[in-house]
């Protein structure tokens, strides 16, 4: 069977279908972990470590085991018959990794604040956090290290073992570098700080792990419920088909739920020990001191050009804090941001040199981007940087440097394949919105008066629709499983439609989107297209929701596996018209005979047949079939953001403006759910930029531990944001789509900081690294001042 | 997040509030809107063994007009403040408190008897010269504002004494300015400035500044006072006075701000307040 | 230490006899002993807003009250507003402008904002300014408040049914 192509827009495709998931949503009525709950349901709470970096003496548990109501208290070596500690799985080719042990509970030693040292269980959920302050550790405090470059240079070590703070190298590069910056005139070297930040999904993480006749049922707030059943059936030395793990509806992500936790595998291990179900339901206290956070890397630029601003070379040292140990992806984090170096540009040689470190801090991992973000920030501030050296316009350089659109698919220096791309489209678009001239005009003006405005752009791509098994499986990029994606698609007998995707959406929007794809290939509406997703016991083997792949691999998985069951219905129509296959077409809600279209039958009518065996000789009965799809190449969206800032000189507080945003992410299934996805990622990363920074002190004590001070901003702190799209279709997906998930946050922090930037100009500013924070902006006015004002 | 357990009682009146708190020694604490104690205890940073809760006791609600002054009970919330515009700058600054549910639950008795010099009334009580009515076993005393504030976390409240009321002189004719310096506009102030100004023909008859966050306690900026009281009101002499906001202080650094960059913003938000309280 | 206390509440309409721990807070009381887990926790620290419920009318975090703070007081929560099949004007609103993404904050959301234009009922069309501080009490991941606040400014423009 063949997959035919589609025109992109159908009768629901492209759409701005208002979502089918909302309603139970809107009325308090969805499920989120913390509103399931078992007959018998025991609470558990951890006991975390205040220090940084100690060595657990002695725990006494004897007071929290007197209280009411409390079932048991565990220690790291109860769990002592787990298979192995939690996992790391995706190691950057060809390299070891430094990888301590990690275990759900703290064994000897604690490395960073809230490392979990013990776990109360009982019946009530207020009275096992009174019990988890009965828990008496004894610890024995080591020197901690939070600085990256410090932990570099030698001891203290994270893990003694090692004998060194370093937990790998990996580089990643092609063309001739040595050469490119010969040829260069002009060279420029930026030290780029990504600071640390935290997911912070307004669902904080929870666990309900239910063991009971010989089979585990695990309900988490994930992204990845497949991963999570693998994980927990090889460390609890289960079989797999005895485990299933739910991911009810889950109150965000943003790669923070894209993690194989301790506190899930603890969960499911003491639901076993106890025999009854157990339930965990993180803080927000919790969440910022222990779910893994993201970005944290100090990145040295170097790039060269020739004096007409064509670009020769780029080098880019990456030092990643990694924090206290490797989690599922940790090292990897980084290395998908070398995959993009690149950016939107011609560089005939580009290098990567990562170096990973561990400190006493949360591990880091994917958070929304992953890695991405940082590359575009570092590329897109130094761009700006660079047109500056060389006396040029910011555009005029980007220009001079897009990769063309006749030459796509375009291998970079390092051998990625960007599919599909104009570069050039996205930024015209952007300055249709952006009257560039009067914005000059009106700057003129504004300074006079003592406002200092400046606008910054971005023009990106991304790597996005993990991932292609040849790019990163054993043979590519080292990944040990392929990121293929599953579907399976049931014709009911009335016509009705249930689609199981191996996607696990956290707020995408999937149950609309996806309906809409099916719609179109199967005659039927949305309305009756129900999407089944997040839970390992229905449905095939999936790959689940993170790097932006649901749509450009699931979505596609789910389109072929629709085209499947529409060929079948096509035979079934000829067979009772008596017609030829091939002359059966969809028109509408109906199969007709092509010509003739008083002669056809619905999906109803099909699946009646088909249920009713009147299928042609030797065509099995029933409307129901199932697709892996395992794409040749990533996706590769792109755009041109630009924003516009107003700092006030006195005080250094930046207040975004505008914020103008042209996105290609190659077919639009639904206008209304991308730009949704588009402003959340621009909110996130001026959230970056300006408001959200972890922070830890010398001692490694965390000093943003609530959201008092991890400043999420506020709906007062953003503009409304403008959006226009191009759809450049990808060539990779019979959809021709890409990902939207993350382009937002992978544009729009560069072009806040460049907007920052040419605000400061004038006063003698030519640099600043994120957060953009008020004193950090006063003190570089300062500093300006005290040089002698104006380079510019 | 889940408080430690504590006893509970809500009684009917002043006298029967007093009593509990009496008996329940130093660890018993007075509940009203309970917005600044029940976070605190959230976090276990607090952790009374009894909450005595004053809700069910009568006429501790309601601004009025007494004598010259505004009569405003304890347990008035920041909205309704917000909404009493009579009440000059003690509305503006009320306005301003974290957000809209706060302001329907947190109260100007449970604020300014907490004392936190980076809330926002306090600094508004001393530039209106304002009092507080306390209400003990030993019956009721006047505190003035300037008096009230002791140390970080630390008021003239005795443990068994109730703020019952607090009057604010109507400053009929002042004029008044608020700047609050944020990274958030939910966030708390990491310096503010609230001002009161009486002029006349374009000269400073009187006025008054109070710091929000530059020490352990609420301040006013004698300094800046002094140096406008019987000028002309113009940018320069403002100006000019503004630079002394900072003057004596020593505020504590806090995560993203240091001392200096502390004293900094004094200096400029006591200028552009004493510009908006002058219309200017 | 102290036993329970004996505790009236009606919510959405239903009066409600409850014996708490007084340190019981309001939300633990709605989800908890009532069921009504459409309001939600999303913080320790009174910022985030996800459990913002109408007390008396007025628009709290029900996570820094106190059941016992609530006895003799009328609660709605989102269960309140509207359901599944006859969504009030707000929810319907945030339905039209895709004002929601992982739903979590928007029950909250919702309350803070029919709590909103009820506040300020008679004074006129409201601005996208005055929405962006009406909601500054709640925080939102998804969304970048973009089209929460389209949603609440198209719901105020039918004002006619603005009534909660």
């Amino acid at each position: 069977m063949t997959v035919t192509d589609q025109a992109p827009a159908g009768r629901h495709v492209g759409r701005p279908l208002r979502r089918k998931e909302d309603p139970r949503l809107l009325a308090g009525r969805a499920r989120y972990i913390d509103d399931i709950t078992l007959p018998g349901t025991l609470w558990a709470a951890f006991v975390r470590s205040p220090e940084a970096h100690a060595r657990i003496l002695s725990v006494d548990k004897s007071a929290a085991l007197e209280r009411a109501g409390v079932h048991a208290v565990f220690v790291g070596e109860d769990l002592a018959d787990l298979a192995g500690p939690l996992p790391l799985a995706w190691v950057p080719p060809g390299v070891e990794v430094n990888n301590p042990e990690h275990w759900p509970l703290a064994r000897g030693a604690v490395k960073h604040v809230g490392d979990p040292v013990a776990v109360v269980i009982g019946e009530d959920r207020y009275a096992v956090v009174d019990a988890a302050a009965d828990v008496v550790v004894d610890y024995e405090p080591l020197p901690a290290v939070t600085d990256p470059e410090l932990a570099l240079k030698g001891a203290p070590f994270v893990h003694e073992q090692f004998a060194t703070n370093e937990t790998h190298r990996w580089s990643l590069g092609g063309g001739d570098l040595d050469a490119g910056f010969a040829e260069a005139d002009v060279v420029v070297e930026r030290r780029v700080v990504n600071h640390r930040t935290a997911g912070a999904p307004m669902e904080p993480r929870g666990v309900l792990a239910d063991y009971r006749a010989g089979t585990l049922t695990l309900w988490s707030s994930t992204q990845v419920p497949h991963f999570l059943r693998l994980f927990l059936a090889i460390l609890l030395g289960m079989s797999e088909e005895r485990v299933r793990v739910i991911a009810p509806e889950v109150g965000g992500g943003f790669g923070s739920k894209l993690q194989v936790y301790g506190e899930e595998v603890l969960a499911a291990w003491a639901s076993r020990k106890l025999g009854q179900p157990v339930k965990w339901i993180e803080t927000r206290s919790e969440n910022l001191a222990v779910t893994h956070q993201g970005r944290d890397q100090i990145d040295y630029v170097k790039i060269g050009a020739k004096r007409d601003g064509t670009l020769t070379a780029l080098h880019v040292q990456i030092i990643a804090d990694l924090g206290a140990y490797n989690m599922l992806l940790t090292p990897a984090i980084p290395a998908l941001g070398a995959f993009v170096m690149s950016g939107v540009y011609r560089i005939p040689a580009v290098q990567t040199d990562i170096v990973g470190v561990f400190t006493n801090k949360c591990p880091t991992d994917a958070i929304r981007g992953a890695g991405r973000p940082e590359a575009t920030h570092l590329i897109e501030v130094t761009m700006d940087q660079l047109a500056h050296e060389l006396g040029m316009d910011r555009l005029e350089l980007r220009r001079r440097n897009f990769i063309p659109k006749d030459q796509f698919p375009a291998e970079v220096a390092f051998g990625i394949v960007y599919d599909s791309g104009d570069y050039e489209k996205t930024l015209e678009k952007l300055l249709e919105h952006v009257d560039l001239d009067a914005f000059r005009r009106e700057q003129e003006e504004l300074r006079a008066r003592g406002v200092y405005r400046g606008i910054g752009f971005s023009t990106y791509t991304e790597i996005c629709g993990l991932a292609p098994t040849r790019a990163v499986g054993p043979q590519g990029f080292g990944n040990q499983a392929g990121f293929w994606e599953s579907a399976m698609v049931r014709v009911h007998n009335t016509g009705a439609v249930t689609a199981y995707t191996g996607a696990s959406p956290h707020g995408q929007g999937h149950e609309t989107t996806f309906a809409q794809i099916v719609a179109d290939r199967l005659g039927v509406d949305p309305e009756v297209v129900e999407i089944v997703h997040g839970d390992t016991a229905t449905g095939p083997e999936g790959r689940n929701t993170y790097g932006s792949r649901s749509l450009a691999v699931g979505g596609e998985a789910l389109a072929r596996c629709a085209v499947k069951i529409a060929d079948k219905a096509r035979a079934i129509v000829a067979h009772k018209l008596e017609a030829a296959p091939e002359d059966i077409e969809l028109v509408d809600d109906r199969f007709v005979v092509r010509g003739s279209p008083d002669r056809g039958m619905t999906l109803a009518e099909v699946a009646g047949a088909a249920y009713l065996n009147e299928v042609p000789e030797g065509m099995e009965p029933g409307l129901e079939t199932t697709t892996f799809w395992d794409p040749d190449n990533f996706v590769f969206p792109f755009g041109a953001h630009a924003c516009i800032v107003d700092v006030d000189p006195e005080t250094g507080k930046v207040t975004v403006q505008r914020y103008v945003a042209v996105d290609d992410c190659g077919h639009a299934i639904n206008p209304l759910v991308i730009d949704g996805q588009v402003h959340g990622g621009i909110a996130h990363a001026i959230g970056q930029a300006l408001y959200e920074q972890v922070q830890y002190d010398d001692r490694g004590q965390l000093v943003t531990g609530t959201f008092v001070n991890y400043g999420l901003p506020t709906a007062s702190e953003l503009p409304s944001f403008e959006t226009d799209r191009t759809e450049t279709p990808s060539p990779v997906n019979s959809l021709g789509v890409k990902g939207i998930g993350e382009a937002g946050t992978i544009a729009a922090s560069p072009a806040v900081t460049n907007a920052v930037i040419d605000a400061l100009r004038p006063l003698g500013v030519d640099y600043v690294n994120m957060p953009l924070s008020p004193m950090r902006i006063w003190d570089a006015i300062q500093g300006a001042n005290r040089e002698g004002g104006s380079q510019s | 997040m889940i408080p430690a357990e504590f006893d509970y009682t809500a009684p009917e009146t002043l006298q029967e509030a007093i009593s509990a708190l009496a008996e329940g020694g130093e660890d018993a604490k007075l509940l009203a809107g309970g917005h600044s104690l029940l976070p605190l205890m959230k976090l276990r940073l607090a952790a009374p063994s009894l909450l005595v809760d004053i809700r069910r006791v009568a006429g501790l609600h309601g601004v009025e007009r007494q004598n010259g002054d505004w009569r405003i009970g304890a347990l008035t919330t920041h909205a309704t403040l917000a909404r009493s515009a009579q009440l000059g700058v003690v509305a503006t600054v009320a306005s301003t408190i974290a957000d809209p549910q706060v302001r329907n639950r947190g109260t100007i008795g449970g604020s300014l008897a907490h004392g936190d010099a980076a809330a926002d009334l306090p600094a508004a009580m001393l530039v209106c010269e304002a009092e507080v009515t306390l209400q003990g076993p030993g019956g009721q005393r006047s505190v003035a504002a300037a008096d009230l504030f002791k140390d970080y976390l630390t008021t003239a409240v005795a443990p068994d004494e109730v703020l019952t009321e607090v009057r604010v002189p109507a400053l009929d004719g002042w004029g008044h300015g608020h700047q609050k310096f944020n990274r958030r506009s939910e966030d708390w102030a990491m310096v503010g400035v609230c001002v009161v100004v009486k002029s006349n023909g374009g000269t400073c008859e009187d006025v008054r500044v109070g710091l929000t966050n530059m020490g352990p306690v609420p301040l006013r900026a004698t300094a800046v006072e002094e140096a406008l009281r019987g000028r002309d009101l113009t940018a320069e002499s403002i100006a000019a006075a503004a630079e002394h906001a900072a003057d004596g202080t020593n505020p504590p650094a806090e995560l993203n701000a240091t001392a200096d960059y502390k004293r900094h913003l004094a200096r400029v938000m006591t200028r552009r307040a004493i510009q908006q309280a002058v219309g200017g | 230490m102290s036993g329970t206390v004996n505790v009236r509440l009606t919510v959405n309409g239903v009066e409600h006899t409850l014996d708490v721990e007084p340190r019981l807070l309001l939300v633990h009381a709605l989800r908890d002993e009532l069921g009504l887990t459409g309001t939600h926790v999303g913080c320790d620290t009174s910022n985030c807003g996800a459990c913002t419920v109408h007390l008396d009318g007025k628009a709290v975090k029900s996570c820094t009250v106190l059941a016992v703070q609530a006895d003799g007081a009328e609660v709605t929560t989102i269960e309140g507003l509207g359901t599944e099949d006859d969504l009030h004007p707000m929810q319907e609103a945030f339905w039209n402008n895709h004002g929601l993404q992982c739903g979590y904050c928007t029950p909250g959301m919702i309350m803070a904002a029919t709590a909103l234009l009820a506040d300020r009922e008679g004074e006129g069309m409201i601005t996208e300014e005055e929405v962006r501080h009406g909601l500054e009490g709640n925080l939102c991941r998804c969304t970048g408040y973009h089209n929460i606040v389209k949603s609440v400014l198209d719901a105020a423009s039918k004002t006619g049914e603005m009534v909660a």
